[in-house]
Parts: structure tokens; sequence; C-alpha cells
């Protein structure tokens, strides 16, 4: 299956954009290497602004260019984005509902040997906080492209979330993104399995090895996770007897979060809650931390089990 | 317009603050009271503004960045036309468009929402920037409060504008000498701040920020300036205007009581007379 990190989709995705928009412009905070918009810098000098390593002014000019009709998306890594700059995000680009797309990239533990410092698991849950914030974390490269596409279309401040670590194209050329709209992947009776970002092409793996045991799990990919696809899952409530929530994110204010915020008091299941279990991450390879923080497939598989 | 009929018109907005802050019963007068000459210049003198389409694209734009200082970009938004000089009696209501600190949504002729500091600076930055890229005339105007420049934000977006050769943007330094806590020696000095602003690359004009000749020029020299934004320091008097709140700490944040509201604007009001002779 081929692979691609979504920070490089991020990248080529821009690219296409800018041809098509010229009031698009990139901003970077000395990462460009990393969060992929040196593609954009190569075709589009001018259009490229390096604003050094100096986050918070980096927020508060593309608010500013945005006021002028531009469409800024600002890149560095999610916990510099989201977690450094939350303040002048919230109040220069939110309290104003300005046109600025945050596209942070390397976020959650697949970040790897760098270690907990530049991994963020928080930046959903502070990113969902903020009225009027739309939060994005696509699975795969083909949603990925589509979600840059679907931020530029709509009016108002999004959060894209991007991965450093390769991930499998789960999706198929014609996949048709909606900002908000949930994305059934697997029908089935007994679980749903609810998914974000990376942990969508887990969560597929997860459901095989249950359907050996004769577990049939319904599969779901919330790649917005504000606002969230209240109808599906509903649908999922009614269908199956309880939820799982897989995220590559503390369990605490993420998507785990988000469904048991959205659930309705009349109409309640269970619902477990994957994720990052409230600590810091550590250097490894991703694929490691994955299985030492209980993110890998197999460790899914077995707390599923446990759970059931 | 003439400097007497600049003063004049300051005096008036000077009246419009204490009386809106008297009816709001918060807010700040002292911050409020040491910009309003040179708001006023900006406002009826210096920036090619529209008040009747405050969202003119023409226009030049304004950054608050001491964004609470708002009743003095309040009064001066509703003396130039931009809306009823009645809405001042709302300020920071339930239901009224005068919040605390400046909101661009809501309120006509207020071009960035701000009110935390540091922020300000770095959104007028990001539009002096914008209007480089396209190659337009719009010019950029902020004013931060001398105990802004504690925020390490301001020195990131003066950097920025520096190395960016941002000369069609002017940051106006409210240089009061006072914060809430004490003086600015008191409190952490970013003293001494022309050496500063000088070494991140801008022309740094030093003046009497109550005096409309000095405001002119500097205004004029910064037009003449080309390469680098411009930085005026203007040297202030909190609470200017009304003598029993000038130079003092505690009318940062404090509202006026009906008794001396009625002091300051007959204080106001002999003054204006000196004006009209």
């Amino acid at each position: 299956m081929a692979k691609i990190a979504t920070r490089e989709s991020y990248g080529q995705a821009l690219v296409s954009l800018g041809h098509e928009a010229k009031n698009v412009v990139v901003l970077d905070a000395d990462l460009s290497v990393a969060t992929k918009t040196c593609l954009f810098r190569k075709e589009f000098p001018k259009r490229h602004i390096n604003c050094g390593i100096a986050e918070a002014n980096m927020i508060g000019v593309a608010a500013g260019l945005s006021t002028t009709g531009k469409i800024p998306f600002v890149s560095t890594f999610a916990m510099f984005a989201a977690g450094r700059a939350y303040e002048q995000i919230r109040n220069s680009v939110a309290y104003p509902h300005l046109n600025v797309k945050i596209a942070a990239t390397h976020a959650g533990i697949s970040v790897g040997p760098d270690g907990a410092t530049h991994q963020c698991n928080e930046d959903i849950a502070l990113m969902r906080t903020i009225p009027g914030m739309v939060v994005i974390n696509p699975a795969d490269d083909i949603e990925a492209k589509a979600a840059v596409k679907a931020a530029y279309e709509y009016e108002g401040p999004v959060y894209l979330r991007f991965s450093r670590l390769p991930s499998p194209i789960i999706n198929t050329e014609g996949y048709q993104f909606q900002i908000g709209k949930g994305v059934l992947l697997k029908e089935g009776t007994d679980i749903t399995i609810i998914a974000t970002g990376l942990m969508v092409f887990i969560a597929l793996e997860v459901s095989h090895l249950l359907e050996l045991q004769g577990i049939n799990a319904r599969v779901i990919n919330f790649h917005t996770l504000k606002p969230l696809d209240h109808h599906m899952l509903q649908e999922s409530i009614e269908k199956t007897k309880c939820i799982f929530t897989l995220e590559e994110h503390s369990i605490i204010g993420g998507l785990g979060s988000a469904v048991l915020e959205s659930m309705n008091p009349n109409n309640m299941c269970p619902v477990h809650r994957i994720g990052i279990e409230d600590s810091f991450g550590e250097s490894g390879d991703a694929e490691e931390l994955f299985e030492k923080y209980g993110l890998s497939s197999n460790k899914i598989y077995e707390k599923i089990l446990n759970l059931l | 317009m003439e400097n007497s009929e600049l003063a004049l018109m300051s005096n008036k907005i000077r009246q419009d603050i204490i009386k809106s802050i008297h009816k709001a019963g918060s807010g700040h007068p002292g911050g409020s009271l040491s910009i309003t000459d040179i708001l006023t210049y900006l406002y009826f003198e210096e920036m090619l503004i529209n008040p009747f389409n405050p969202n003119d694209l023409l226009r030049d734009r304004f950054v608050l960045s001491k964004g609470h200082a708002a009743p003095a970009l309040y009064s001066v938004l509703a003396n130039r036309g931009y809306f009823k000089p009645g809405e001042l009696q709302n300020l920071r209501k339930l239901g009224g468009f005068l919040q605390g600190h400046p909101e661009m949504k809501h309120t006509p002729g207020v071009d960035m929402s701000t009110g935390s500091l540091g922020q300000g600076i770095s959104a007028a930055v990001g539009m002096a920037l914008s209007f480089k890229l396209d190659n337009k005339e719009n010019r950029v105007y902020t004013i931060l409060g001398d105990g802004e420049l504690e925020e390490g934000q301001v020195w990131e977006a003066t950097m920025f504008a520096g190395n960016n050769h941002l000369d069609n943007l002017v940051i106006i330094v409210d240089n009061n000498n006072l914060q809430i806590d004490g003086t600015i020696q008191d409190v952490n000095s970013p003293y001494p701040i022309e050496e500063k602003f000088k070494s991140f690359r801008c022309n740094v004009i030093e003046i009497d920020g109550h005096c409309f000749t000095s405001i002119r020029n500097a205004f004029k020299q910064a037009r003449q300036n080309k390469g680098v934004p411009t930085v005026v320091i203007a040297n202030t008097v909190k609470g200017k205007g009304v003598s029993f709140m000038e130079d003092q700490l505690s009318w940062h944040g404090t509202a006026p009581n009906d008794q001396q509201l009625s002091l300051a604007i007959q204080e106001l009001q002999e003054e204006a007379l000196l004006w009209q002779k």
C-alpha cells in the first residue's frame, strides 16, 4: 500500500491552490522544509513569507494579511501553533473570525525521535475550545489534499492537523470531502470504531482482526473534530452497542471527548476512549511509540477484546 | 486643520472620553487621554479615510495595539462621523457595539480587534506587508503603550517589519511612563527604547505627543522615510488634559464619579474657551 505523509500532501496541495488562487499566501516559522511549505516557496517565492522563529508574531501577521483580503495558510509544528501561539490564534484570528488557515504539521507522538517537546498531543483539545474554529485531522494523502481545498473555500478560521509519519492511502480518487461530515468506511453491527487522522488506517486493521473473532465492527472516519458529525454518531449509537474512539492525541479534550460531548442524553451508549493517556511522549520510532503508548493495531485489538 | 482647530477637536474628544467612561462605570481614562492628541491628528489630518464607507479598500489602516484606550478611539470615530456620538453612552454596555476593547466586526471604523497587548502591532505589520506585496499606497498606523513594549511579541513584530522594509508602517509609542503596577522603571523597564528600535532597523523620531506641530512634523518625516518602518516615540502625560488625572497611576483603569466628572468637564470647557479665542 502506497504511503505518504500528510505534511507532504499539504505542501503539494498548496502548490495547486497557489496556481488557482492568487490571494493565497503562505507563512512559515523557519520550518518550511519540514512543514513542506518549501514546495510552495519554490513555485511562488513572493507569496511565501518566512516569519522566522517567532510564531506569535506570525499568527498576528496572518491576521493582518487576512483583513486586506489575502487568504493566509500559516504553518509550523502543531506544538508551536496550537501551543505557543494559542492566545494569538484565539484573540487575533478567531475572535474577529478572520479567514486564516492554521496548517500545523508534526502533530502527535508519531513525530518520533524529536521527543516530548515536539510531540503535541493537546492541539485538538486547545483548538476545539475556541469559538468558531473548524478543526480537521485528515487520515491520508487524498483526504489531506481535499481538506486543504475545503479549508480554502470555507470563509473563517480553520485548524488543519498534519503528520510527519508517512501513512497508507486508504481513500480513492474521486473521494468527496465535506467539512463536518464523517466518512463511513465499513458497516458493522456489534461495535463502532470512530477514528481520526493516522488512527483511521489502524481502525481498519483492528476491524479485520476483530472480524476473525466474529466481532463485526462499524468503522467511521471523523476527519472533522469540530463541527462533529452528530448525525452519524447518533446512527452508530442506534446500530451498535458501544463506541471506541481512536486518536493520536490525549484522551482529554480530543475526539473521544468530542464524541462524549455530542451524546444526546436520551440516546447514549458506552464510549471507550483510546488515545494518549494523560502523559507526555518520548523519543523513539513512531512504530515503537505506537506500541508502547497502546496505539498499535495489536494493542488496540487486545484492549477492545478485554473491554467487551 | 490648523493646530488650534485640532486642539479644539482634541478637547471635545477628551470630554467625550471622560463622559463615556463615567457612564460605563469602568474603563481606562489615563491611557486614553495620553493618546488623544495623536489620535485626533491621525483621523482629522494624517490618514486617508472614508467615514462614509469604513471598509473602503483605499483607506489607510489604524490598529490600536494598546486596546484598553478604546474610549479614545471610539470618541475620535464618533466625532469623525463613523457612527452617532450618542453611541458613546453605550460604551461597555450589554448589547452595544462599543466593547471594552476594540472589536472590528461590529464597530464601524475599527480595523482590527485588539486588547491583548503585543498582538495589535503584528496585525498592523501584516496589513503593511499585504500593501507592499500588492504595490499599494495604503499606509498603516499603530499605537502601542510603553508598558506594552515589555511583551516579547512587540519585538518579534518590529524585527519582522524592519527586515521586510515596511516603510508604509508607523509604530507610535505612547510614552507616558506609567503602567498598572507603577512606573515603567519600577515594573520591568524596556528602556532605552530608541536604541532598541534603531537596532531593529527602524527610523526613530522622538516628539512631544501633545504638541501638534511636533506631531505634524513627525508624520511628514515618516512619509518621506524610505526602506524602513518609522517609530514615533511620543512623550506623553497619562491623563493629559484633566489636572487631577495627570501623571496619576490611580487613573489607569478607574472611572470618574459624578463629582470628578463635572470637575473634569468644567476644566476642559475652560480650556476650550482659550482655544476658541
